[in-house]
């Protein structure tokens, strides 16, 4: 299962590192949310402060919608799927992957996003280890449910308008959750972050559990 | 017999929702500080009991359709009705939850944990239902439908932990507690409601038995259609080997 997933990972991050899709046009799509989101609270660095971790975490939920379709159209090529089924590649092993090349990428859009939120919409940091391990544990929990819904709307039409309509409501818990650890990480100590911090384990966990199990059924249903 | 139980569980819900609009309207009294609007409280918990209900069949049929050993269209139906009755009953809490909150809190929407978590399990089997509509193959659509309803299911607590630490208001279970009159709630008023739960609980078993009565008929169509097709194309093989 983890070679499969190492190889479906590295097969990915090198398809976006030699396409660089989410460099041209995933990331400046989350940074325009960013400054939208600026335009239509106003420039009084006071309230921009005040929302910043809720705009990042917005742009981000967007951005993850990017990255998790393009990440199917991956595998949405002629003979794609036929052949890794040939090859015998592990459903669980591939779920793993694809989510680990997603999870990279999305990464990579949050500490972007963090730093514009810092430089442009005044958010003070005052502790990056909460704000790295909440990045973390939301992250993973991004990756799991985008891919494993990503694949289960893979074969089915309006797919696009599908994918959000399915995932947003799922991803409450983390959009919470991630935004409390990014509020409580601009005071130096105050606010109470260990629920916030469980959940988004909890919910990693329990995605990554069901896309192991699920997947599987998952492609048989493409 | 079986469409017999289904005829006699209609015939229990129309009783019942009968007897609790003539209790809950004349016979039991308003309350003290609610007046007239306590009597809500005969639609909204019910609805609120057969809403949550209905997810947790949908969850259970969809787990029974994706295990190998127990898989049958039947459980795919099951969750189909389950769903669409509890996306009918979510949505009527979620107006009659409005209509009682504007008198007594003052406003038609909080953000309180109940609420929303209830509004969000209303969208995301909303999604369950677009997704049917969306293509496929019967089994396709079947699987893809299960999967989304396990783990919409799955969200559910954590969605309702989320927003419970994020903000509540909502007040306390009503009628799932040790002590019902000890609540303060009156005689005939807890009667009442648990007639309430009583004939909605028989409506939402007569609405799902008639709704997998209908998909089964509606594939029993498709697969009559495929049959004929199939008899067709048959026949014309029959011809071109008879002239070749």
């Amino acid at each position: 299962m983890f070679r499969d997933a190492w190889a479906i990972l590295v097969k990915d991050l090198r398809i976006e590192l030699r396409t660089r899709v989410g460099l041209w046009q995933v990331l400046p799509f989350a940074a325009i949310s960013l400054i939208l989101f600026s335009f239509a609270l106003g420039p009084k660095a006071s309230t921009l402060a005040h929302g910043a971790a809720g705009m990042t975490w917005v742009g981000v939920l967007f951005a993850t919608f990017l990255v998790v379709g393009r990440s199917q159209s991956l595998e949405m090529g002629t003979g794609v799927s036929e052949a890794q089924r040939l090859a015998g590649v592990d459903p669980a092993g591939m779920f793993l992957g694809k989510a680990a090349a997603v999870f990279v990428q999305l990464l990579a859009i949050e500490a972007l996003l963090g730093l514009g939120a810092k430089l442009l919409l005044h958010m003070p940091i005052e502790r990056l280890w909460l704000l790295v391990a909440s990045s973390v544990l939301a992250t993973i929990g991004l990756a799991a449910v985008g891919t494993l819904y990503g694949a289960i709307v893979a074969g089915a039409r309006a797919r696009e308008t599908l994918l959000p309509m399915l995932v947003l409501p799922v991803l409450v818990p983390v959009l919470i959750s991630a935004v409390k650890c990014w509020q409580a990480a601009s005071v130096s100590k105050g606010l109470a972050i260990g629920e916030w911090l469980s959940i988004l384990a909890t919910f990693a966990v329990v995605y990554l559990a069901a896309g192991i199990i699920l997947y599987g059924q998952v492609q048989e249903s493409q | 017999m079986k469409r017999y139980g289904l005829t006699l569980t209609g015939a229990l819900a129309a009783v019942t929702l009968a007897l609790t609009a003539i209790f809950g309207i004349l016979i039991t009294p308003p309350d003290v500080t609610q007046k007239e609007y306590a009597r809500f409280l005969y639609l909204h918990p019910p609805m609120a009991w057969v809403a949550y209900l209905a997810f947790g069949v949908a969850a259970l049929s969809s787990i029974l359709y994706l295990w190998p050993r127990t898989r049958r269209a039947y459980f795919d139906h099951l969750a189909l009705a389950a769903v669409e009755s509890g996306v009918l009953f979510t949505g009527l809490v979620l107006v009659t939850g409005s209509m009682w909150a504007e008198p007594v809190w003052g406003t038609y929407w909080v953000w309180d944990a109940r609420l929303t978590a209830t509004a969000l399990m209303f969208v995301m089997f909303l999604g369950y239902l677009a997704l049917r509509r969306m293509g496929g193959t019967t089994e396709q659509i079947a699987r893809r439908a299960a999967i989304v309803a396990l783990i919409s299911s799955i969200n559910v607590p954590l969605v309702h932990f989320s927003v419970l630490w994020w903000n509540t208001l909502h007040q306390g279970p009503s009628v799932l507690t040790p002590g019902l009159s000890s609540q303060g709630v009156h005689g005939a008023m807890a009667w009442t409601m648990l007639l309430s739960f009583v004939a909605f609980t028989s409506l939402f078993v007569w609405m799902v038995g008639r709704r997998i009565r209908l998909e089964q008929l509606r594939s029993g169509v498709g697969n009559d259609a495929l049959n004929d097709a199939i008899a067709a194309r048959l026949a014309e093989g029959d011809v071109v080997e008879v002239s070749a």
